[in-house]
């Protein structure tokens, strides 16, 4: 048997080397496609003095296509030439480091209210799956919740909290919760009923089916809803800075560079990228998290 | 360990009865209608015994057994265990018990299962460990603690089931098929495995089973259940000598009792069902 796990991780070794070189190819063809995209369609671009030879290189694109234009697509190498210059004209900051900035602190109000979305999720789906009566009355205001569109929502929450990182968190929370209510729901009741059976002739507590049980069943269900969670609520931390008035983090960002699309179209891009990497990163560390918790099971091996 | 020639009329006749069932009924509601699962259940099980209870699907072993158990209730009639009400059995952790599948949770290594119900029970520190520990060594397993359950195979996986139910030491094991999943040489040692394991601990078992040969071998004494109602047809003493290991299977005596069970079963079985030729009742008896 030994020999066959081994050979089970052998697999996996080359599956995962075969995995990371993949998901490499895919930024590479995504940055092929768009400058080829550009190359027949977009505005005409030169180099001068090539490698330093003195000599300059010219291309005019042989179509047009308007979404391939300069101001729609930014090269490649302007959007990531923009992180090192200054974000604003005379300033000292170039723009990569304003944006990793605020991305850290979009972040921190977003892991915020996913830390509080989970647990209210895990809360609610813990009442829930105790009282049918509770879960009949309020399980359809938790889904209409979700049916309000958060922009609509947000200038309401704000005027009710007040500007700031309180009801920035709060937007992040809502949107994060929903999720986890619903998995968490679904996993806490998952156990095999003879499972039940073998806890009741233990005379378990519900305390001690819950958190022997229960909870431990759950996992797999929850960390499926908290992946989903962590990009939501960066989404939510996100649109919740323009109402909340919080000029440092990426919403005001995209807000501001947004205005000034026309004379620098490349740093909304960046700063697109950025909070698309934030997202990732966010979700890649709760995935990390969900292969410590479940290691030894057989739905962790995915 | 045994004396060999114990048999089991002996062992009934002292002391009160560790599970005591009076005029039980079981009747459960169905889409249309009623299911008389149980009609007149009356058992008296001796402390040490080992009882199985054979017969066709649907005849309400298993429902008997959960009644003993408190996890289901009879709708008239009294289940004692230990002179207490099932419930209060149930409360104070009297029974064991060990299901067809294992159950294991897989997110606890074997070591862990072992020590649910003793986490559950309030038992800590090395003294938990020591008992699981020994318990792992009395099913062989111990070079596997640190394994989950899905490295194990089936069998392994049921004695993981087994050590977890005896962890916290419990008067009664109540087995509702444990080995039904197994393949035939699995389940015989198995079979052999579980008999070494009663007698070391003395346990009173309880053992609902569908194959004939295994009720034989492993039992101090056999109810023979029919279907529709289910009701007692039999109950056969075994008197082999123990301990018993793969000579008793070869036994005259082995195969006498084998035929009297499989008679039992086929008596209500060709009652019920004039047609079913004899190799059809042997095959219910043993496959169900």
């Amino acid at each position: 048997m030994a020999e066959r796990i081994a050979d089970a991780a052998v697999t996996t070794r080359g599956g995962r080397v075969r995995t990371v070189l993949f998901a490499l190819l895919i930024p590479f063809a995504i940055v092929l496609v768009w400058e080829g995209v550009k190359f027949l369609g977009g505005d005409p671009w030169r180099i001068q003095n090539v490698l330093g030879l003195g000599v300059s290189f010219e291309h005019r694109p042989p179509l047009r296509i308007g979404m391939a234009s300069d101001l729609s697509l930014p090269h490649v190498w302007e959007v990531l030439g923009s992180f090192f210059e200054p974000v604003q004209r005379r300033s000292d900051v170039s723009l990569g480091q304003f944006l990793v900035g605020a991305a850290l602190y979009t972040w921190r109000e977003a892991a915020l209210g996913f830390l509080v979305g989970a647990l209210l999720g895990l809360t609610l789906a813990s009442i829930f799956i105790h009282s049918r009566l509770l879960e009949r009355a309020f399980v359809p205001y938790v889904i209409a919740s979700q049916t309000v569109p958060i922009v609509a929502l947000a200038p309401m929450i704000v005027f009710a909290f007040g500007q700031g990182v309180l009801s920035v968190v709060i937007i992040a929370t809502y949107l994060t919760f929903f999720p986890v209510t619903i998995a968490g729901i679904r996993g806490l009741t998952s156990p095999d009923p003879r499972a039940l059976e073998l806890m009741r002739s233990y005379a378990a507590s519900r305390w001690a089916v819950f958190w022997k049980l229960r909870l431990p069943a759950s996992l797999p269900y929850l960390f499926t809803a908290l992946k989903i969670s962590a990009t939501a609520s960066i989404v939510g931390a996100i649109i919740g800075e323009g109402p909340g008035g919080i000029p440092e983090g990426l919403g005001r960002a995209i807000i501001n560079f947004n205005q000034q699309y026309i004379s620098g179209p490349e740093k909304l891009w960046a700063t697109i990228l950025v909070s698309a990497v934030l997202g990732i990163l966010f979700f890649s560390v709760v995935r990390a998290v969900e292969l410590f918790v479940l290691r030894g099971r057989a739905l962790a091996a995915g | 360990m045994t004396d060999g020639g114990g048999s089991a009329g002996e062992t009934r006749a002292v002391g009160d009865p560790v599970v005591s069932i009076r005029g039980v009924h079981k009747v459960f509601q169905v889409a249309d209608g009623r299911t008389r699962a149980l009609e007149s259940i009356d058992v008296d099980i001796q402390r040490g015994e080992f009882v199985s209870l054979i017969g066709p699907s649907g005849c309400g072993k298993s429902t008997l057994l959960r009644l003993i158990g408190d996890l289901t209730a009879p709708t008239a009639g009294i289940v004692t265990v230990n002179g207490k009400p099932a419930r209060k059995a149930r409360l104070d952790r009297d029974y064991g018990m060990v299901f067809q599948a294992p159950v294991l949770f897989d997110w606890r290594t074997v070591e862990g299962n072992v020590r649910l119900p003793l986490d559950i029970m309030g038992v800590r520190g090395r003294e938990r460990d020591r008992r699981a520990r020994e318990m792992l060594e009395l099913v062989e397993l111990h070079d596997f603690a640190r394994h989950y359950p899905r490295q194990l195979s089936g069998g392994m996986q049921q004695r993981v089931a087994i050590a977890r139910a005896l962890a916290f030491e419990p008067k009664i094991l109540l087995m509702d098929e444990p080995f039904g999943a197994l393949d035939e040489m699995t389940r015989e040692r198995m079979n052999s495995e579980l008999l070494r394991i009663w007698e070391r601990t003395k346990t009173t078992i309880v053992f609902v089973t569908h194959s004939i040969p295994e009720a034989v071998f492993l039992s101090s004494r056999v109810i023979v259940m029919s279907a529709r109602p289910g009701r007692i047809t039999n109950v056969i003493d075994v008197d082999l000598g123990r301990p018993r290991n793969e000579e008793t299977r070869e036994q005259e005596r082995y195969f006498q009792l084998v035929t009297a069970v499989r008679e039992s079963l086929r008596g209500r079985v060709d009652g019920e069902t004039p047609v079913a030729s004899p190799d059809r009742t042997m095959a219910e008896g043993t496959i169900g």
